[in-house]
Protein backbone atom coordinates (compact mmCIF):
# COMPACT_ATOMS: atom_id res chain seq x y z
CA UNK A 1 0.00 0.00 0.00
CA UNK A 2 1.31 3.66 -0.81
CA UNK A 3 -0.32 5.00 2.35
CA UNK A 4 0.43 3.07 5.61
CA UNK A 5 -1.38 3.69 9.16
CA UNK A 6 1.55 6.46 9.76
CA UNK A 7 1.10 8.33 6.60
CA UNK A 8 -3.24 8.30 7.46
CA UNK A 9 -2.64 9.72 10.87
CA UNK A 10 -0.30 12.18 9.82
CA UNK A 11 -2.69 13.42 7.54
CA UNK A 12 -5.30 13.47 9.78
CA UNK A 13 -4.02 15.53 12.08
CA UNK A 14 -3.01 17.59 9.46
CA UNK A 15 -6.83 18.18 8.19
CA UNK A 16 -7.98 18.40 11.72
CA UNK A 17 -9.92 15.13 11.20
CA UNK A 18 -10.78 12.00 13.34
CA UNK A 19 -10.68 8.97 11.69
CA UNK A 20 -12.24 5.58 14.38
CA UNK A 21 -9.56 2.75 14.49
CA UNK A 22 -12.01 0.56 12.95
CA UNK A 23 -12.06 2.98 9.85
CA UNK A 24 -8.14 3.18 9.25
CA UNK A 25 -7.72 0.06 7.15
CA UNK A 26 -10.21 0.73 5.19
CA UNK A 27 -9.44 4.58 4.87
CA UNK A 28 -5.69 3.62 4.24
CA UNK A 29 -6.41 1.21 1.46
CA UNK A 30 -8.73 3.54 -0.48
CA UNK A 31 -6.45 6.21 0.01
CA UNK A 32 -3.72 4.25 -1.58
CA UNK A 33 -5.92 3.01 -4.24
CA UNK A 34 -6.67 6.96 -5.21
CA UNK A 35 -3.18 8.08 -4.93
CA UNK A 36 -2.25 4.90 -6.87
CA UNK A 37 -4.56 6.23 -9.76
CA UNK A 38 -3.93 10.30 -9.20
CA UNK A 39 -0.44 8.95 -10.29
CA UNK A 40 -1.02 8.39 -13.78
CA UNK A 41 -0.05 12.51 -13.92
CA UNK A 42 3.21 11.63 -13.46
CA UNK A 43 3.63 10.02 -17.41
CA UNK A 44 2.61 13.35 -18.70
CA UNK A 45 5.18 15.27 -20.53
CA UNK A 46 4.11 19.26 -19.37
CA UNK A 47 7.60 20.69 -19.91
CA UNK A 48 6.81 24.16 -20.56
CA UNK A 49 3.60 24.04 -20.09
CA UNK A 50 1.89 26.71 -17.80
CA UNK A 51 -0.28 25.69 -14.67
CA UNK A 52 -4.21 27.10 -15.52
CA UNK A 53 -4.78 30.26 -13.08
CA UNK A 54 -8.52 30.17 -14.44
CA UNK A 55 -10.39 28.47 -17.25
CA UNK A 56 -11.12 31.63 -19.47
CA UNK A 57 -7.88 33.43 -18.36
CA UNK A 58 -9.77 36.23 -16.45
CA UNK A 59 -7.66 37.93 -13.46
CA UNK A 60 -9.14 38.56 -10.47
CA UNK A 61 -11.24 41.69 -10.73
CA UNK A 62 -11.45 44.69 -7.93
CA UNK A 63 -13.55 46.38 -5.51
CA UNK A 64 -14.12 49.75 -4.66
CA UNK A 65 -12.45 49.30 -0.85
CA UNK A 66 -16.33 50.50 0.66
CA UNK A 67 -18.44 48.53 3.23
CA UNK A 68 -21.41 47.19 2.00
CA UNK A 69 -22.75 44.57 4.78
CA UNK A 70 -24.52 45.74 7.63
CA UNK A 71 -24.31 44.33 11.14
CA UNK A 72 -26.15 40.99 10.84
CA UNK A 73 -24.25 39.30 14.45
CA UNK A 74 -27.11 38.84 16.39
CA UNK A 75 -28.83 36.77 13.06
CA UNK A 76 -25.46 35.03 12.37
CA UNK A 77 -25.22 33.88 15.84
CA UNK A 78 -28.26 32.05 15.83
CA UNK A 79 -26.67 29.34 13.98
CA UNK A 80 -23.79 29.53 16.82
CA UNK A 81 -23.24 26.21 18.83
CA UNK A 82 -23.12 28.33 21.88
CA UNK A 83 -23.25 32.02 22.32
CA UNK A 84 -22.80 34.35 25.30
CA UNK A 85 -23.14 38.08 25.08
CA UNK A 86 -22.72 38.33 21.75
CA UNK A 87 -19.39 36.28 22.04
CA UNK A 88 -18.98 32.36 20.60
CA UNK A 89 -17.81 30.37 23.00
CA UNK A 90 -14.93 27.97 22.33
CA UNK A 91 -12.66 25.26 24.69
CA UNK A 92 -9.87 26.82 26.57
CA UNK A 93 -7.68 27.23 24.01
CA UNK A 94 -4.54 28.51 26.29
CA UNK A 95 -2.67 26.28 28.58
CA UNK B 1 -50.68 19.04 -14.95
CA UNK B 2 -47.40 18.16 -13.85
CA UNK B 3 -46.73 16.58 -17.07
CA UNK B 4 -46.30 20.41 -18.47
CA UNK B 5 -42.69 22.19 -19.09
CA UNK B 6 -42.18 25.71 -17.56
CA UNK B 7 -42.52 27.05 -20.64
CA UNK B 8 -46.30 25.42 -21.05
CA UNK B 9 -47.08 26.14 -17.23
CA UNK B 10 -46.14 30.14 -18.02
CA UNK B 11 -48.47 30.26 -20.65
CA UNK B 12 -51.21 28.45 -18.26
CA UNK B 13 -50.39 30.87 -15.52
CA UNK B 14 -50.01 34.17 -17.99
CA UNK B 15 -53.56 33.23 -19.34
CA UNK B 16 -54.60 32.76 -15.98
CA UNK B 17 -56.52 29.88 -16.82
CA UNK B 18 -54.30 28.44 -13.39
CA UNK B 19 -52.77 30.06 -10.10
CA UNK B 20 -49.32 29.45 -8.54
CA UNK B 21 -51.61 29.24 -5.78
CA UNK B 22 -53.26 25.86 -7.31
CA UNK B 23 -50.34 24.84 -8.81
CA UNK B 24 -48.10 25.16 -6.10
CA UNK B 25 -50.95 22.97 -3.43
CA UNK B 26 -51.29 20.52 -6.35
CA UNK B 27 -47.12 20.23 -6.60
CA UNK B 28 -46.97 19.80 -2.62
CA UNK B 29 -49.68 17.31 -2.70
CA UNK B 30 -48.01 15.08 -5.26
CA UNK B 31 -44.23 15.55 -3.73
CA UNK B 32 -46.06 14.47 -0.17
CA UNK B 33 -47.45 11.47 -2.28
CA UNK B 34 -44.83 10.36 -4.24
CA UNK B 35 -41.25 11.57 -2.49
CA UNK B 36 -41.54 8.70 -0.01
CA UNK B 37 -40.50 6.32 -2.76
CA UNK B 38 -37.63 8.79 -3.94
CA UNK B 39 -36.23 11.00 -1.23
CA UNK B 40 -35.52 13.49 -3.48
CA UNK B 41 -36.19 16.42 -0.78
CA UNK B 42 -34.23 17.13 1.95
CA UNK B 43 -36.32 19.91 3.05
CA UNK B 44 -40.08 20.71 1.68
CA UNK B 45 -40.76 24.33 2.52
CA UNK B 46 -45.00 24.56 2.39
CA UNK B 47 -45.10 27.54 3.89
CA UNK B 48 -42.65 29.82 2.23
CA UNK B 49 -44.22 28.11 -1.13
CA UNK B 50 -47.24 28.78 -0.53
CA UNK B 51 -46.59 32.35 0.74
CA UNK B 52 -44.05 33.00 -3.00
CA UNK B 53 -47.24 31.47 -4.56
CA UNK B 54 -49.70 34.32 -3.29
CA UNK B 55 -47.09 36.80 -3.98
CA UNK B 56 -46.57 35.42 -7.63
CA UNK B 57 -50.76 35.38 -8.07
CA UNK B 58 -50.49 39.15 -7.31
CA UNK B 59 -47.94 39.92 -9.89
CA UNK B 60 -49.71 38.00 -12.35
CA UNK B 61 -52.65 39.91 -11.97
CA UNK B 62 -50.43 43.15 -12.49
CA UNK B 63 -48.97 42.20 -15.56
CA UNK B 64 -45.47 41.98 -13.92
CA UNK B 65 -44.34 38.84 -15.06
CA UNK B 66 -41.18 36.78 -16.26
CA UNK B 67 -41.56 33.41 -17.79
CA UNK B 68 -41.03 32.16 -14.35
CA UNK B 69 -43.18 34.43 -11.85
CA UNK B 70 -45.68 31.72 -10.04
CA UNK B 71 -43.45 28.55 -11.30
CA UNK B 72 -42.76 25.58 -8.62
CA UNK B 73 -39.40 25.08 -8.69
CA UNK B 74 -36.47 23.10 -6.17
CA UNK B 75 -33.03 24.43 -5.15
CA UNK B 76 -29.92 21.62 -4.94
CA UNK B 77 -29.43 22.19 -0.92
CA UNK B 78 -26.08 23.46 -1.43
CA UNK B 79 -27.96 26.65 -2.48
CA UNK B 80 -27.95 29.06 0.69
CA UNK B 81 -31.80 30.36 1.48
CA UNK B 82 -32.70 32.92 3.75
CA UNK B 83 -34.44 31.51 6.67
CA UNK B 84 -34.57 27.61 5.40
CA UNK B 85 -32.31 25.05 6.09
CA UNK B 86 -29.12 24.17 3.98
CA UNK B 87 -27.40 21.41 4.77
CA UNK B 88 -25.37 20.66 1.58
CA UNK B 89 -26.14 17.06 2.22
CA UNK B 90 -24.35 16.77 5.40
CA UNK B 91 -24.17 16.27 8.91
CA UNK B 92 -22.15 18.96 9.75
CA UNK B 93 -24.59 21.37 8.23
CA UNK B 94 -27.75 19.70 9.58
CA UNK B 95 -28.72 22.37 11.91
CA UNK B 96 -27.96 25.13 9.83
CA UNK B 97 -30.58 28.07 8.70
CA UNK B 98 -28.61 30.48 6.07
CA UNK B 99 -29.16 34.04 7.10
CA UNK B 100 -29.10 35.11 3.49
CA UNK B 101 -30.09 33.88 -0.42
CA UNK B 102 -27.14 32.68 -2.94
CA UNK B 103 -27.69 35.08 -5.51
CA UNK B 104 -29.19 32.18 -7.93
CA UNK B 105 -31.58 31.90 -5.15
CA UNK B 106 -32.47 35.73 -4.88
CA UNK B 107 -32.32 36.34 -8.42
CA UNK B 108 -35.36 33.44 -9.06
CA UNK B 109 -36.76 34.62 -6.05
CA UNK B 110 -37.23 38.29 -7.59
CA UNK B 111 -38.65 36.32 -10.90
CA UNK B 112 -41.55 35.50 -8.88
CA UNK B 113 -40.71 31.28 -8.53
CA UNK B 114 -41.83 29.71 -6.33
CA UNK B 115 -39.49 27.80 -4.33
CA UNK B 116 -41.33 23.98 -2.95
CA UNK B 117 -38.05 23.00 -1.06
CA UNK B 118 -34.62 21.70 -1.45
CA UNK B 119 -33.17 18.76 -2.77
CA UNK B 120 -31.33 15.40 -1.58
CA UNK B 121 -28.06 15.73 -2.86
CA UNK B 122 -24.09 13.82 -2.30
CA UNK B 123 -22.22 15.39 0.93
CA UNK B 124 -20.86 18.55 0.05
CA UNK B 125 -21.83 17.38 -3.66
CA UNK B 126 -18.87 14.93 -3.68
CA UNK B 127 -20.44 11.82 -5.30
CA UNK B 128 -21.75 10.45 -8.42
CA UNK B 129 -24.71 8.46 -7.04
CA UNK B 130 -26.52 10.53 -4.32
CA UNK B 131 -25.28 7.43 -1.99
CA UNK B 132 -23.11 9.84 0.31
CA UNK B 133 -25.74 11.62 1.54
CA UNK B 134 -26.38 12.20 5.24
CA UNK B 135 -30.04 11.82 4.83
CA UNK B 136 -30.05 8.50 2.82
CA UNK B 137 -29.85 7.83 -0.82
CA UNK B 138 -32.20 9.20 -3.89
CA UNK B 139 -33.85 6.74 -5.72
CA UNK B 140 -34.16 6.87 -9.67
CA UNK B 141 -37.95 7.05 -10.48
CA UNK B 142 -36.77 4.83 -13.32
CA UNK B 143 -36.13 1.74 -11.49
CA UNK B 144 -35.88 2.55 -7.78
CA UNK B 145 -33.70 -0.02 -6.75
CA UNK B 146 -31.14 2.16 -9.05
CA UNK B 147 -29.14 5.49 -8.30
CA UNK B 148 -30.39 8.75 -9.91
CA UNK B 149 -27.09 9.87 -10.36
CA UNK B 150 -25.27 12.63 -8.29
CA UNK B 151 -24.34 14.61 -6.87
CA UNK B 152 -27.63 16.34 -7.99
CA UNK B 153 -29.52 13.58 -7.71
CA UNK B 154 -32.44 14.71 -5.83
CA UNK B 155 -33.20 17.82 -8.33
CA UNK B 156 -32.93 14.81 -11.14
CA UNK B 157 -35.53 12.60 -9.69
CA UNK B 158 -37.87 15.21 -8.51
CA UNK B 159 -37.46 16.91 -12.02
CA UNK B 160 -37.91 13.17 -13.89
CA UNK B 161 -40.86 11.97 -11.41
CA UNK B 162 -42.54 15.51 -12.33
CA UNK B 163 -42.57 16.48 -8.31
CA UNK B 164 -41.21 19.81 -9.50
CA UNK B 165 -40.71 21.48 -13.30
CA UNK B 166 -37.51 22.29 -12.68
CA UNK B 167 -34.47 22.75 -10.34
CA UNK B 168 -31.17 24.14 -9.64
CA UNK B 169 -27.96 22.02 -9.42
CA UNK B 170 -24.51 22.56 -9.45
CA UNK B 171 -21.88 20.62 -11.54
CA UNK B 172 -17.69 20.14 -10.50
CA UNK B 173 -17.20 16.80 -12.58
CA UNK B 174 -20.75 16.06 -14.11
CA UNK B 175 -22.81 16.77 -10.98
CA UNK B 176 -25.55 18.20 -13.29
CA UNK B 177 -25.48 16.32 -16.47
CA UNK B 178 -24.44 13.02 -15.28
CA UNK B 179 -28.27 12.47 -12.79
CA UNK B 180 -30.00 14.56 -16.01
CA UNK B 181 -28.72 11.57 -18.44
CA UNK B 182 -29.37 9.09 -15.42
CA UNK B 183 -32.91 9.80 -14.73
CA UNK B 184 -34.08 11.13 -19.27
CA UNK B 185 -34.13 15.03 -18.17
CA UNK B 186 -32.25 17.94 -19.95
CA UNK B 187 -28.70 18.79 -17.69
CA UNK B 188 -26.94 22.27 -18.19
CA UNK B 189 -23.49 23.17 -17.11
CA UNK B 190 -23.14 26.98 -18.26
CA UNK B 191 -19.84 28.66 -18.86
CA UNK B 192 -17.52 28.48 -15.76
CA UNK B 193 -18.36 32.15 -13.97
CA UNK B 194 -21.87 32.11 -15.91
CA UNK B 195 -23.90 32.09 -13.24
CA UNK B 196 -22.94 33.28 -9.47
CA UNK B 197 -21.52 31.17 -7.00
CA UNK B 198 -22.38 33.72 -3.92
CA UNK B 199 -24.30 31.65 -1.75
CA UNK B 200 -23.35 28.31 -3.35
CA UNK B 201 -21.68 25.96 -0.80
CA UNK B 202 -18.28 25.80 -2.08
CA UNK B 203 -16.34 22.02 -2.93
CA UNK B 204 -13.77 22.83 -5.78
CA UNK B 205 -14.38 26.54 -6.35
CA UNK B 206 -11.96 26.68 -9.90
CA UNK B 207 -14.74 23.99 -11.44
CA UNK B 208 -17.92 24.67 -9.18
CA UNK B 209 -20.89 26.01 -11.54
CA UNK B 210 -24.39 26.26 -10.73
CA UNK B 211 -27.22 25.19 -13.41
CA UNK B 212 -30.78 23.69 -14.08
CA UNK B 213 -32.19 20.79 -14.40
CA UNK B 214 -35.71 20.86 -16.54
CA UNK B 215 -37.74 18.70 -18.79
CA UNK B 216 -36.52 20.14 -22.01
CA UNK B 217 -33.83 22.50 -23.44
CA UNK B 218 -36.41 25.20 -23.67
CA UNK B 219 -36.97 25.67 -20.12
CA UNK B 220 -33.54 25.30 -19.63
CA UNK B 221 -32.81 28.86 -21.91
CA UNK B 222 -35.71 30.30 -19.30
CA UNK B 223 -34.19 29.18 -15.94
CA UNK B 224 -30.76 29.97 -17.05
CA UNK B 225 -31.71 33.70 -18.29
CA UNK B 226 -32.23 34.40 -14.91
CA UNK B 227 -29.88 32.84 -12.99
CA UNK B 228 -26.85 34.11 -15.61
CA UNK B 229 -25.23 37.40 -15.12
CA UNK B 230 -22.26 39.16 -13.30
CA UNK B 231 -22.00 39.49 -9.42
CA UNK B 232 -20.33 41.74 -7.47
CA UNK B 233 -20.33 39.38 -4.93
CA UNK B 234 -18.65 36.65 -6.71
CA UNK B 235 -15.40 37.97 -8.36
CA UNK B 236 -14.90 35.05 -10.31
CA UNK B 237 -18.21 35.37 -12.37
CA UNK B 238 -18.19 36.81 -15.95
CA UNK B 239 -18.65 40.24 -16.88
CA UNK B 240 -19.94 39.12 -19.54
CA UNK B 241 -23.61 40.83 -21.09
CA UNK B 242 -26.25 37.78 -21.09
CA UNK B 243 -27.87 37.06 -24.52
CA UNK B 244 -31.67 36.04 -24.73
CA UNK B 245 -31.42 32.35 -25.02
CA UNK B 246 -34.82 31.58 -25.41
CA UNK B 247 -34.91 34.17 -29.00
CA UNK B 248 -31.00 32.44 -29.80
CA UNK B 249 -33.00 28.89 -29.12
CA UNK B 250 -35.40 29.40 -31.86
CA UNK B 251 -33.74 31.08 -34.45
CA UNK B 252 -33.20 29.70 -37.79
CA UNK B 253 -30.67 26.67 -37.96
CA UNK B 254 -27.51 27.03 -39.68
CA UNK B 255 -25.63 24.05 -40.42
CA UNK B 256 -23.17 23.69 -38.15
CA UNK B 257 -20.18 20.75 -37.43
CA UNK B 258 -20.02 18.82 -34.38
CA UNK B 259 -16.98 16.75 -33.55
CA UNK B 260 -17.31 13.53 -31.98
CA UNK B 261 -14.18 12.78 -30.26
CA UNK B 262 -12.85 8.91 -30.20
CA UNK B 263 -11.33 8.96 -26.79
CA UNK B 264 -15.46 9.07 -25.99
CA UNK B 265 -16.01 5.48 -27.40
CA UNK B 266 -14.03 3.46 -25.64
CA UNK B 267 -14.15 0.54 -23.39
CA UNK B 268 -15.96 1.77 -20.99
CA UNK B 269 -18.80 2.72 -23.04
CA UNK B 270 -21.55 0.03 -23.76
CA UNK B 271 -22.28 -0.68 -26.72
CA UNK B 272 -25.92 -0.57 -26.11
CA UNK B 273 -25.47 2.77 -25.20
CA UNK B 274 -22.60 3.28 -27.97
CA UNK B 275 -25.51 2.81 -30.80
CA UNK B 276 -28.00 5.32 -28.84
CA UNK B 277 -25.19 7.98 -29.22
CA UNK B 278 -25.03 7.46 -32.73
CA UNK B 279 -28.62 7.29 -33.32
CA UNK B 280 -28.62 10.61 -31.76
CA UNK B 281 -26.07 11.78 -33.85
CA UNK B 282 -27.52 11.17 -37.03
CA UNK B 283 -30.60 13.22 -36.23
CA UNK B 284 -28.09 16.08 -36.07
CA UNK B 285 -27.20 15.16 -39.44
CA UNK B 286 -30.75 14.80 -40.92
CA UNK B 287 -31.02 18.56 -39.85
CA UNK B 288 -27.96 19.24 -42.35
CA UNK B 289 -25.12 19.00 -39.21
CA UNK B 290 -21.79 17.92 -40.56
CA UNK B 291 -20.06 15.09 -37.88
CA UNK B 292 -16.60 15.13 -37.94
CA UNK B 293 -14.38 12.61 -36.22
CA UNK B 294 -11.94 14.50 -33.69
CA UNK B 295 -9.21 13.32 -31.06
CA UNK B 296 -8.61 15.28 -27.83
CA UNK B 297 -5.39 13.84 -26.37
CA UNK B 298 -5.34 14.23 -23.11
CA UNK B 299 -8.53 13.58 -22.02
CA UNK B 300 -7.47 10.29 -20.54
CA UNK B 301 -5.76 12.18 -18.40
CA UNK B 302 -8.69 14.39 -16.75
CA UNK B 303 -10.44 11.70 -14.07
CA UNK B 304 -6.92 11.82 -11.89
CA UNK B 305 -5.81 15.64 -12.89
CA UNK B 306 -9.69 16.24 -11.71
CA UNK B 307 -9.29 14.25 -8.06
CA UNK B 308 -6.34 16.15 -7.39
CA UNK B 309 -7.14 19.73 -8.68
CA UNK B 310 -11.27 18.85 -6.76
CA UNK B 311 -9.40 17.52 -3.39
CA UNK B 312 -7.40 19.84 -3.29
CA UNK B 313 -9.77 22.93 -3.51
CA UNK B 314 -11.95 20.91 -1.20
CA UNK B 315 -9.65 20.34 1.72
CA UNK B 316 -9.13 24.10 1.96
CA UNK B 317 -12.99 25.00 1.09
CA UNK B 318 -14.00 22.66 3.85
CA UNK B 319 -11.31 23.77 6.70
CA UNK B 320 -14.06 26.45 7.43
CA UNK B 321 -16.31 23.81 8.99
CA UNK B 322 -15.10 23.73 12.41
CA UNK B 323 -17.93 24.03 15.04
CA UNK B 324 -17.10 27.39 16.06
CA UNK B 325 -19.26 29.81 14.33
CA UNK B 326 -22.15 27.15 12.94
CA UNK B 327 -22.52 23.40 12.51
CA UNK B 328 -22.48 20.36 14.24
CA UNK B 329 -19.70 20.47 17.23
CA UNK B 330 -18.95 17.23 19.29
CA UNK B 331 -20.04 17.06 22.66
CA UNK B 332 -16.75 15.66 23.99
CA UNK B 333 -13.29 16.21 23.89
CA UNK B 334 -9.53 16.95 25.49
CA UNK B 335 -8.15 19.76 24.04
CA UNK B 336 -8.56 21.83 21.16
CA UNK B 337 -6.82 19.46 18.63
CA UNK B 338 -9.61 17.24 19.51
CA UNK B 339 -12.38 19.83 19.74
CA UNK B 340 -11.60 19.67 15.78
CA UNK B 341 -10.88 16.53 15.03
CA UNK B 342 -14.27 15.03 16.74
CA UNK B 343 -16.65 17.89 15.56
CA UNK B 344 -15.09 17.05 11.97
CA UNK B 345 -14.67 13.31 12.18
CA UNK B 346 -18.53 13.51 13.74
CA UNK B 347 -19.79 16.03 10.90
CA UNK B 348 -18.41 14.37 8.01
CA UNK B 349 -19.29 11.07 5.63
CA UNK B 350 -16.46 9.11 4.44
CA UNK B 351 -16.31 10.13 1.26
CA UNK B 352 -15.75 13.68 2.27
CA UNK B 353 -13.28 12.33 4.72
CA UNK B 354 -11.60 10.87 2.14
CA UNK B 355 -11.71 13.62 -0.31
CA UNK B 356 -10.28 15.69 2.15
CA UNK B 357 -6.93 13.61 2.90
CA UNK B 358 -6.35 13.04 -0.72
CA UNK B 359 -6.66 16.67 -1.02
CA UNK B 360 -4.31 17.54 2.00
CA UNK B 361 -1.78 14.58 0.83
CA UNK B 362 -1.12 16.73 -2.43
CA UNK B 363 -0.74 19.60 -0.92
CA UNK B 364 1.24 18.59 1.31
CA UNK B 365 4.23 19.73 1.65
CA UNK B 366 6.98 17.71 -0.80
CA UNK B 367 3.69 16.75 -2.70
CA UNK B 368 2.35 20.25 -3.96
CA UNK B 369 4.82 20.76 -7.40
CA UNK B 370 4.07 16.73 -8.43
CA UNK B 371 0.52 16.82 -7.55
CA UNK B 372 -1.40 20.04 -7.76
CA UNK B 373 0.88 21.50 -10.07
CA UNK B 374 0.97 18.99 -12.00
CA UNK B 375 -2.26 18.46 -12.34
CA UNK B 376 -3.08 22.21 -13.14
CA UNK B 377 -0.08 21.95 -16.14
CA UNK B 378 -2.32 18.45 -17.53
CA UNK B 379 -5.69 20.81 -17.40
CA UNK B 380 -3.83 23.70 -19.32
CA UNK B 381 -3.45 20.50 -22.05
CA UNK B 382 -6.78 19.23 -21.77
CA UNK B 383 -7.88 22.78 -22.26
CA UNK B 384 -5.84 23.69 -25.07
CA UNK B 385 -7.05 19.94 -26.77
CA UNK B 386 -10.77 21.29 -26.55
CA UNK B 387 -9.75 24.95 -28.11
CA UNK B 388 -7.91 23.26 -30.75
CA UNK B 389 -11.10 21.43 -31.60
CA UNK B 390 -13.44 24.19 -31.70
CA UNK B 391 -11.05 25.62 -34.15
CA UNK B 392 -13.03 23.63 -36.77
CA UNK B 393 -15.97 22.44 -35.00
CA UNK B 394 -18.83 24.10 -33.46
CA UNK B 395 -19.83 21.50 -30.71
CA UNK B 396 -18.23 18.48 -29.39
CA UNK B 397 -21.28 14.95 -29.17
CA UNK B 398 -20.48 12.45 -27.29
CA UNK B 399 -22.04 10.24 -24.45
CA UNK B 400 -22.69 11.52 -21.03
CA UNK B 401 -22.18 8.52 -19.04
CA UNK B 402 -20.88 5.27 -20.20
CA UNK B 403 -23.74 2.95 -18.63
CA UNK B 404 -27.43 3.44 -17.97
CA UNK B 405 -27.82 3.94 -14.20
CA UNK B 406 -26.44 1.78 -12.04
CA UNK B 407 -27.59 -0.09 -8.83
CA UNK B 408 -27.56 1.23 -5.69
CA UNK B 409 -24.75 0.13 -3.66
CA UNK B 410 -23.01 -1.61 -6.47
CA UNK B 411 -20.20 0.74 -6.93
CA UNK B 412 -19.79 2.32 -2.72
CA UNK B 413 -17.05 0.07 -2.20
CA UNK B 414 -14.67 0.86 -5.00
CA UNK B 415 -14.49 5.13 -5.31
CA UNK B 416 -11.90 4.65 -8.40
CA UNK B 417 -14.88 2.41 -10.00
CA UNK B 418 -17.61 5.31 -9.07
CA UNK B 419 -15.11 8.09 -10.03
CA UNK B 420 -14.91 6.57 -13.43
CA UNK B 421 -19.04 6.97 -13.82
CA UNK B 422 -17.45 10.53 -14.44
CA UNK B 423 -15.27 9.90 -17.36
CA UNK B 424 -16.58 11.91 -20.85
CA UNK B 425 -17.91 14.65 -18.12
CA UNK B 426 -15.28 15.78 -16.56
CA UNK B 427 -13.04 17.55 -19.31
CA UNK B 428 -15.38 20.15 -19.63
CA UNK B 429 -15.52 21.78 -15.91
CA UNK B 430 -11.53 21.49 -16.26
CA UNK B 431 -11.72 23.63 -18.97
CA UNK B 432 -14.38 25.81 -18.02
CA UNK B 433 -16.85 24.44 -20.66
CA UNK B 434 -20.39 24.78 -20.91
CA UNK B 435 -21.90 21.28 -21.86
CA UNK B 436 -25.89 20.01 -21.79
CA UNK B 437 -27.17 16.64 -21.62
CA UNK B 438 -29.57 16.01 -23.08
CA UNK B 439 -32.24 12.43 -23.03
CA UNK B 440 -31.34 10.17 -26.29
CA UNK B 441 -33.06 6.70 -25.83
CA UNK B 442 -33.60 3.75 -23.65
CA UNK B 443 -31.53 0.41 -22.34
CA UNK B 444 -33.43 -2.03 -20.72
CA UNK B 445 -35.94 1.19 -19.62
CA UNK B 446 -33.32 3.07 -18.28
CA UNK B 447 -32.84 6.62 -19.82
CA UNK B 448 -29.52 7.30 -21.46
CA UNK B 449 -27.97 11.15 -22.08
CA UNK B 450 -26.60 12.47 -25.28
CA UNK B 451 -23.61 15.31 -24.12
CA UNK B 452 -23.15 18.53 -25.93
CA UNK B 453 -19.74 20.57 -25.44
CA UNK B 454 -19.55 23.79 -26.48
CA UNK B 455 -16.55 26.61 -26.35
CA UNK B 456 -16.81 29.34 -23.62
CA UNK B 457 -19.83 31.22 -24.12
CA UNK B 458 -21.47 29.36 -26.17
CA UNK B 459 -24.79 28.03 -24.29
CA UNK B 460 -26.95 29.74 -27.13
CA UNK B 461 -25.46 27.29 -29.22
CA UNK B 462 -25.83 24.23 -26.86
CA UNK B 463 -29.27 25.13 -26.14
CA UNK B 464 -30.17 25.94 -30.08
CA UNK B 465 -29.12 22.22 -30.88
CA UNK B 466 -31.01 21.10 -28.03
CA UNK B 467 -34.17 22.55 -28.78
CA UNK B 468 -33.56 21.01 -32.31
CA UNK B 469 -33.13 18.01 -31.68
CA UNK B 470 -35.80 17.71 -28.97
CA UNK B 471 -38.01 18.76 -31.53
CA UNK B 472 -37.36 16.02 -33.46
CA UNK B 473 -37.59 13.46 -31.03
CA UNK B 474 -39.78 12.54 -28.23
CA UNK B 475 -37.23 11.35 -25.44
CA UNK B 476 -37.57 13.96 -23.32
CA UNK B 477 -41.57 13.52 -22.80
CA UNK B 478 -41.38 9.83 -21.47
CA UNK B 479 -42.88 9.82 -17.93
CA UNK B 480 -41.67 6.81 -15.63
CA UNK B 481 -43.90 4.37 -14.92
CA UNK B 482 -45.37 5.19 -11.86
CA UNK B 483 -45.35 8.31 -11.86
CA UNK B 484 -47.51 9.59 -14.70
CA UNK B 485 -50.72 9.95 -12.66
Amino acid sequence: MLLNREDVEKLCLLSRLEITPEEMDDVSAKLSDIVNMVNQLQDAETSGVLPMAHPLDQSQRMRKDKVTETDNQEQYQQNAPLVERGLYLVPKVIE
Amino acid sequence: MHDATISQLAQKLKNRTISSKELTEYFLTRISRLDPSLNSFITVSQEEALAQAKAADARLASGDVTPLTGIPIAHKDIFCTKGVKTSCGSRILDNFVSPYDATAVAKLKAAGAVMLGKTNMDEFAMGSSNETSFYGPVHNPWDTDRVPGGSSGGSAAAVAARLVSGATGTDTGGSIRQPAALTGITGLKPTYGRISRYGMVAFASSLDQAGTLTRTAEDAALMLQIMAGADERDSTSLPESVPDFSRAQRSIWENITIGVPDNFFDDSLETQNAQLIREALSVFEKLGARIKDIHLEHIRLSVPAYYVVASAEASSNLSRFDGVRFGHRAKHFEDLAEFYMRTRGEGFGSEVKRRILTGTYVLSAGYYDAYYLQAQKVRQLISQDFARAFETVDLIAGPTTPTPAFRIGQKTDDPIQMYLNDIYTIGAPLAGLPALSIPCGFVKNLPVGLQLIGPHLSEEKLLKAGFYYQQETDWHNHVPPGYEA
